[in-house]
């Protein structure tokens, strides 16, 4: 069996009287690609918000390399190494792109690796480098998709989780988008993956969950749920 | 009038129009970052004050040394303010924060009766009666340190949020809340920090006013309703904006003053004020609203 980097256990989050996540389980190996599939308001973003501490959760564990962080806040969710590309990627507009970075390096964990993180993200990014003095909010969507990871990777991330990270791409950017991802998690980072884009996800995905109305109603490596004669339906439309 | 009392009136106005810039400058960051009008910023200003006069009659020392030791008592009293109240009512509509604020203002401004009476107090500097005399110009020498560290301090405070990775941090906080969280910054200890600087600021300014002016505690309403002025002739949330509006401010009182009759300089202020309402709401260096 391989180690669980990531183990979340009868979760459950309401708004007010709301459930917004049931009895959610979910366990993310290191090293592997995890794909959580869903409709628009499933709970997907409200599962990855109550991972980072954003949203707190009214039952429930989630360990984290050995450690029980549930309810925990958020700077010390990303300090411990969990990242988030978040849908409508977030960035700061009206700061220059070497500023996003540098924020994104804020917390101890990446202060402490802050140059070589930066020259690797430029390395990554080449248009980034280019224009590092540029307002972030000007450029294209792309390019600011682009900004959101390499943010997210100056906190020296163990585990990124993207969401929605094709939204409202051109189709050849969302290629190098999924890219980097491949790239990213070949280079020993662990991903949790929330896409509209299913059947491009659960091709990269090891192992996939489909969430609904706040529910994981399958879960299965990314092969098995591509041809779930369910999911085909749901899904992806054939 | 002749061209060189008006050069002596346009400068001292110049220079009391630094000192409203700084004190307007701690309003602008805190409802610039935090959204929090605080109602309570005259009376910050005025505490500021009677610090600095203490520290004068106890030890001699000058206001304007006094500075360190205002803002940061003040620094502390702002942070601990956010992070234990104002954070509280962060949800709540926007008259809830506003009463909350009045009480406060309310509470510090009775302290200082308490304390201090109700007379207006000053500090005598040996340099008090002093001046420079540049040319035909005569500038008196509490004025101009007034000014010159007043502009020190904005930039100070400039350079900061400029440069510092806090302060980039607190930017990164009001530019995109969410993208604040995503990135994982402690939010909440960023705003404390914010209205901490906030109010450092505003007492440092208070400390510098009490060269020009005798202290009393109902000075305080009318300092909230001026850095009011200031910030929305400036534009809300610009910091160059706060310090524009207050030399604009300063000058513009300080020729009514000389012109027509000093019981009506406020006046001008407000007609200044009613003016960029009417033709630029969102003040000279703010951005139109969203």
């Amino acid at each position: 069996m391989t180690e669980s980097l990531l183990g979340i256990r009868d979760l459950d989050l309401y708004y007010g009287d709301a459930a917004a996540l049931e009895d959610v389980a979910i366990d993310v190996p290191l090293g592997a690609i995890v794909c959580i599939v869903g409709a628009n308001g499933a709970g997907k973003s409200s599962l990855i918000r109550t991972i980072q501490g954003i949203e707190k959760p009214r039952r429930g564990s989630i360990v984290f390399k050995g450690q029980d962080i549930t309810g925990w806040p958020s700077h010390k969710v990303t300090d411990l190494g969990i990242g988030q590309v978040a849908e409508g990627r977030q960035i700061f507009a009206g700061l220059s792109v070497d500023e996003n970075l540098e924020v994104g390096a804020f917390l101890p964990r990446g202060r402490a690796g802050k140059a070589a993180a930066k020259d690797r993200v430029y390395q990554m990014f080449p248009k980034l480098a280019e224009r590092r003095g540029q307002i972030a909010g000007t450029m294209s969507g792309g390019e600011q998709q682009m900004l959101a990871i390499g943010r997210c990777l100056m906190g020296r991330p163990e585990l990124v989780m993207f969401d929605e990270p094709s939204l409202g791409l051109a189709p050849a950017i969302v290629q190098e988008v999924f890219g980097i991802i491949e790239k990213l998690n070949a280079e020993g980072i662990t991903v949790i993956l929330v896409e509209q884009n299913v059947a491009v996800s659960l091709t990269l995905a090891s192992s996939a969950y489909v969430l609904e109305n706040g529910r994981i109603v399958l879960s299965g490596s990314g092969r098995e749920l591509l041809h779930h004669e369910g999911v085909k339906q749901a899904y992806l439309g054939m | 009038m002749d061209t060189v009392t008006l050069l002596n009136v346009l400068v001292a106005g110049l220079l009391t129009g630094c000192v409203y810039g700084l004190s307007a400058l701690g309003l602008s960051v805190i409802f610039g970052v935090i959204r929090i009008v605080n109602f309570a910023h005259g009376e910050i200003l005025v505490v500021g004050m009677f610090m600095a006069l203490v520290l004068f009659r106890w030890i001699g020392l000058d206001p304007l040394l006094s500075i360190p030791v205002v803002a940061a008592v003040l620094f502390a009293f702002g942070y601990l303010l956010q992070a234990s109240v104002i954070q509280r009512v962060a949800h709540l509509p926007e008259h809830m924060q506003f009463l909350l604020l009045a009480a406060i203002a309310i509470a510090m401004v009775s302290g200082c009766l308490i304390v201090f009476g109700p007379d207006a107090q000053n500090v005598q500097l040996d340099y008090a009666l002093d001046s420079f005399a540049v040319g035909g110009l005569i500038i008196d020498k509490t004025r101009a340190y007034a000014a010159v560290a007043a502009v020190a301090l904005a930039a100070a405070l400039l350079a900061f949020f400029r440069f510092s990775g806090t302060g980039r941090a607190i930017r990164a906080c009001a530019d995109n809340y969410l993208g604040a969280q995503v990135v994982g910054l402690n939010v909440s200890r960023l705003y404390a920090f914010t209205f901490g600087i906030g109010s450092a600021c505003i007492g440092a300014a208070g400390c510098i006013i009490l060269l020009l002016v005798d202290v009393h505690p109902y000075l305080a309403p009318g300092y909230t309703l001026l850095a009011f002025v200031v910030v929305i002739i400036g534009g809300m949330g610009s910091l160059f904006g706060a310090l524009l509006g207050g030399i604009l401010i300063g000058v513009a009182e300080a020729l009514a003053a000389e012109m027509i009759q000093p019981s009506l300089k406020s006046a001008f202020s407000f007609a200044l004020l009613i003016l960029v309402l009417l033709f630029r709401p969102q003040g000279l260096l703010g951005k139109a609203g969203r």
